[in-house]
């Protein structure tokens, strides 16, 4: 648990930060809460010669509204996210989310740039993410772009994210008012990982589903963004056969692992069942 | 308070003696992080330890190079067991008389085995320089499943023992066969099964855990090598018997090795054997000249140190068909990895699992156990337990409620049916312990009541109805345990560890005004000695707790003891502290009365002080005499008020305890919410409550965690499956239900103050009360027993296939 040698950089702009990782390429990582980072260096998985701490860059914190769009700077903490009056007021699933990640001392420093950047697929951020249909900035030496959420991950800590990029902001179409969110997720103890989750968006109107999307947490080596479960939905008075064709067409995407927390074919099923709950409770706070 | 006119309750509070729950008096450290643990040790010079581990199961070396590692700036040394060899120390003996590599010598057994012992300024150093040790290994055939240790094709682990029949235990009849211990009348429990109206019968297995302590293993050793001193420091749970083993197995003289442990953050078994750290950091420190510390890591500790249970149990109990038993078997095998370091009584290679026959009263039995080694992990341990007692309680108390199932009988009925009565204690068990006392029927009958068991079955009668008519998809189990610990080992006639008899010790010192030390051959690993042995010694010798230190654990002052485990602490060095306390009041009744002017007899003790007999008002306070203990003694009396007991206790202790647990399980998620725990124990006499009731919380809260979801497991390659507290279940605060606590009082006959110990019982009743709970809830479904751990995924799984998941 002792990690190896490297030396720290603290840039005070995103600038600063792109300078570094262009002059140190893959020998660099960006740390943000170190969260994921640090545990990795401790166990010698990641061993990078140069740390760049993003804590010190101010425009990466806060939480804003600009045009129809919720902003939330890369670095702002899980804890910020969770005690913000603007996400509780127009999207609360993501301080619901939040409150499932890991435990206060984590949620004080852990970030949700990180949480999304990263693509660990055991963060429940991305799916969230995906369900609301964020779009990541990518900041690089050419300027910046913004990436879809649902386009982000490639594999299991394999993103569209540059090495010579910082991921300097999330940004959510805020979603409509009257809207219903539900993020369900079952993990064996305060700070696993789910062992599936599922979050659910729905906008429904005199009892019919007009929009509706879902996206799935840990049960693939990526988020899973479920566009035909969600199709399922839309249309339907939510009845049971809407739901039991939702709930088996976002079993069918799932491709988890067999670990710790389960048998494949028990996470496929607990992701299921995840979906159906969330389906339920989004459906009763819509409105 | 003026002495003169408190009363006698005034007076007896001021003493803050047994029966207070007076507060811990090492809490006002520990909460302020003000601990001295043994990393937080600091010596001018001190070099840091590292160990290069195996990352194969079994694997022959062909070589090691070091010269990379060596190259690194700061390593000073790297060990490999052939730098050992010349002062033979390659391999130490285990307390279970078997020998253990320290580093892996030509190959190893499991993985995370240690390999080679890198030495340098700084930990940083020390763990570059590992990942540098070039290390050449040819992969073996590897045996995980213990089921195929004994096969004929199995692959040889232990070369060492090659054409070895005979063990430490007894002869062995193949080459990873390690020892069979036999107890009972095997013809007897045969014809009894035989000639049953109903034999049930269950293969149990305890899944192998680890005790997980929060602080890891790790010491600090000092080399002088100018007077040829050693000392050091570590987490050792039985510091003195450290002190002989190193001085047996590194042949410095044992007045030359001075052993200490500082604060312990727990121990729960973890930290009473020798691990190879000790003996490289010992053996650094000699070759270099300087200190040299040595902690270990999470992953490392729950890889390498010291595992606990393992035990595969085939169970067979008779009975008449209304529910009278007649005879209980069992076999065990039990898995105990690569090398036997089990730490228990020399005699007793299966710890005191022959306790099996539990509270009941079961004419006749038979126990037999078979250890084999794997690629495993080395240990076996007590894991807050007297040894192999939860297995042996687990046991039994599974079986109880798979015979109920069978007789359809309710299983609080069938276990009051069979209790061993009240008027039967002394009790001689069937595999031939003698229980000093107990009341088994009144406390199981306070637990139904308070608990309101009836209601409770009435409701789970409602929810299956409810459940059947698709109404809900919540299960109701109500698990029901009674347990009988075996503690405070142990009596010398028939326990020692590597020859050592397992008494204990106390020495006690009134200093002139009044005040006083006491010195354990115990250690305290958070369970509050320095609190409670001084409020023993409160009442026993009228000197309030408050000004009494207690002092354990470094062995140039304390007198010799066997440490702290298998709740023997209160048992036997409790014991000994009254009795030292006893020496001192009689010492302090001859000098009272000398003051007085009254004969000896005339003067009787009354809580603080002595009274002249019919003439209270005449009277000497223990203040006072212990003033004239060192200026005005009577003719012929030494000076000084001084005395030191070594107990040797004549039984061992049996609490006992009736648990129930209350369950609500998701059969769509496997989520189980443990709605309700009530433990009532009884440790005879309750020296303080409120450590009690702590003690009780802790004991739990690691009961819920093995039942419901720690394991070490290991895939068909020996590698060790998540070795982190990302996957082994140490619950929080929020997976904790509210524990209920209760007691009922049953004194120890043979104990000085009547207490029996209390630590453990938890664990030992603890876990089958949650494993009852959770099949209890499919017991109408026709389960009669699903293996722990009971996490989401089991419980689905067991739901599944009794065909009630959606």
């Amino acid at each position: 648990m002792i990690p190896g040698s490297f030396e720290y950089h603290r840039p005070e702009s995103v600038d600063g930060a792109i300078a570094l990782l262009n002059e140190h390429g893959d020998e660099a990582r960006l740390l943000a809460g170190g969260h994921s980072l640090i545990p990795m260096m401790k166990l010698r998985m990641a061993v990078p010669s140069h740390i760049v701490d993003l804590q010190a860059i101010d425009s990466l914190h806060g939480i804003s509204e600009e045009g129809g769009e919720l902003v939330i700077g890369a670095l702002t903490t899980q804890h910020e996210v969770l005690t913000s009056d603007l996400l509780a007021a127009k999207c609360p699933i993501i301080p619901e989310a939040a409150a499932l990640i890991a435990d206060p001392q984590v949620r004080y420093c852990g970030t949700i740039g990180g949480n999304v950047a990263n693509g660990d697929p055991g963060n429940d951020m991305p799916a969230i993410m995906q369900a609301l249909g964020a779009r990541f900035r990518a900041v690089g030496p050419n300027g910046s772009r913004d990436i879809a959420a649902r386009d982000y991950y490639e594999a299991a800590y394999f993103t569209e994210l540059e090495e010579n990029e910082v991921l300097t902001q999330i940004r959510i179409p805020t979603p409509a008012v009257g809207h219903g969110s539900a993020y369900e997720k079952q993990k064996r103890k305060i700070g696993d990982y789910a062992t599936a989750a599922a979050a659910v968006i729905l906008t429904v109107e005199s009892g019919r589903c007009i929009s509706a999307s879902i996206a799935l947490t840990n049960v693939a080596s990526t988020p899973l963004y479920a566009e035909a479960a969600a199709g399922a939905l839309v249309g339907t008075d939510l009845g049971a056969d809407a739901v039991d064709t939702a709930v088996r067409l976002a079993e069918e995407i799932t491709e988890p692992t067999s670990d710790g927390r389960g048998p494949a074919d028990f996470r496929t099923h607990v992701a299921g069942i995840m979906v159906r709950r969330a389906i339920a409770r989004a459906q009763k706070n819509a409105g | 308070m003026n002495a003169e006119v408190a009363s006698v309750e005034e007076r007896k509070q001021n003493l803050k003696g047994m029966g207070t729950s007076r507060r811990r008096v090492e809490d006002a450290r520990f909460v302020q992080g003000k601990g001295n643990y043994v990393d937080d040790i600091k010596l001018p010079g001190m070099l840091f330890g590292d160990f290069v581990r195996s990352p194969y199961a079994h694997a022959r070396i062909k070589s090691v190079n070091k010269e990379a590692a060596l190259a690194v700036p700061g390593v000073k040394a790297v060990l490999t067991a052939d730098d050992l060899k010349p002062v033979n120390l390659a391999w130490m003996p285990t307390l279970a008389g078997d020998v253990q590599m320290v580093l892996a010598d030509g190959k190893v057994l499991f993985q995370g085995q240690e390999v080679a012992f890198v030495v340098a300024d700084d930990r940083y150093a020390a763990s570059d320089a590992a990942e540098l040790v070039e290390v050449e290994y040819e992969e073996l055939p590897v045996l995980v499943d213990p089921f195929k240790a004994m096969d004929a094709d199995a692959p040889v682990l232990r070369e060492d023992l090659e054409g070895k029949t005979e063990g430490a235990h007894g002869p062995r009849r193949h080459h990873n066969h390690i020892f069979t211990w036999e107890v009972g009348d095997q013809d007897g429990t045969e014809r009894a099964l035989a000639d049953a109206e109903i034999v049930a019968k269950e293969k149990i297995t305890y899944q192998r855990v680890h005790p997980c302590p929060l602080e890891t293993a790790g010491c600090v050793a000092s080399m002088d090598k100018v007077n040829g001193h050693l000392t050091l420091w570590g987490t050792f749970q039985a510091p003195h018997a450290v002190r002989t083993v190193a001085s047996l197995i590194s042949t410095i003289p044992e007045h030359k090795i001075r052993v200490i442990s500082p604060d312990i953050g727990g121990g729960f078994g973890n930290k009473v054997g020798v691990y190879p750290g000790y003996i490289c950091s010992v053996v650094a420190s000699i070759v270099l000249g300087v200190p040299v510390k040595w902690i270990e890591d999470r992953i490392e500790n729950l890889q390498s140190t010291a595992f606990a249970r393992d035990y595969h149990m085939t169970g067979e109990i008779s009975a008449t068909r209304d529910g009278r038993i007649t005879g209980l078997k069992c076999h065990v095998l039990a898995d105990h990895g690569g090398f036997d370091a089990c730490a228990d009584p020399t005699k007793f290679p299966a710890g005191f699992f022959n306790i099996c026959t539990g509270s009941y009263d079961i004419p006749v039995a038979h126990v037999s156990v078979d250890g084999v080694y794997t690629n495993k992990a080395p240990g076996g341990v007590a894991y807050r337990c007297s040894f192999r007692v939860t297995e042996a309680s687990y046991f039994i108390e599974r079986m109880m409620d798979v015979l109920a199932r069978k007789l359809e009988m309710d299983p609080a009925e069938l276990r009051i049916k069979n209790f061993i009565k009240k008027e039967q204690f002394p009790y001689t068990s069937a595999l031939g312990w003698e229980y000093d006392s107990g009341d088994y029927h009144t406390a199981m009958e306070k637990a139904l009541e308070t608990v309101k068991y009836k209601a409770l079955r009435d409701e789970q009668k409602a929810n299956r109805e409810a459940f059947a008519r698709g109404e809900t998809r919540s299960l109701v189990g109500v698990g029901v345990g009674f347990f009988t610990e075996i503690v405070g080992a142990g009596p010398i006639k028939n326990c020692d560890i590597l020859g050592l008899g397992m008494f204990d010790s106390c020495e006690i010192r009134v200093h002139p005004t009044g005040s006083a030390i006491a010195r354990l051959g115990t250690i305290s690993q958070g369970q509050g000695h320095a609190t409670t042995f001084a409020q023993i010694l409160a009442s026993e010798i009228g000197i309030p707790a408050d000004q009494i230190t207690v002092e354990e654990g470094d062995t140039d002052t304390a007198p010799y003891g066997l440490g702290t485990y298998g709740s023997r602490s209160t048992p036997v060095a409790g014991a000994a502290t009254a009795m030292a306390g006893r020496k001192i009041k009689a010492k302090a009744q001859m000098i009272a009365a000398w003051l007085l002017e009254v004969h000896d007899d005339d003067v009787e003790f009354d809580v603080d002080r002595f009274v002249v007999k019919g003439a209270p008002e005449r009277f000497k306070t223990m203040a006072e005499v212990a003033f004239a203990a060192y200026n005005n003694v009577p003719p012929g009396l030494e000076p000084g008020l001084e005395a030191v007991s070594y107990y040797d206790p004549p039984n061992m202790t049996y609490p006992f305890g009736a648990y129930v647990c209350v369950v609500d399980i998701d059969v769509d998620t496997g989520v189980t919410d443990i709605r309700r725990f009530y433990a009532l124990d009884d440790c005879g006499t309750r020296i303080n409550p409120m450590i009690i009731e702590g003690q009780v919380h802790g004991g739990l809260t690691e009961a819920l965690a093995i039942a419901m979801g720690q394991e070490i497991s290991y895939d068909e390659m020996g590698n060790v499956k998540g070795a982190s507290l990302m996957d082994f279940f140490l619950p929080t605060a929020v997976e904790t239900p509210v524990w209920e606590t209760d007691f009922t009082v049953t004194p120890s006959p043979h104990h000085p103050i009547g207490a029996k110990g209390v630590g453990e019982s938890p664990n030992v009743g603890g876990v089958s009360a949650f494993s009852n709970a959770v099949n209890d809830a499919f017991a109408h479904l026709g389960l009669t027993h699903t293996q722990m751990p009971h996490d989401h995924w089991r419980v689905w799984k067991t739901a599944e296939r009794l065909g009630i998941t959606a």
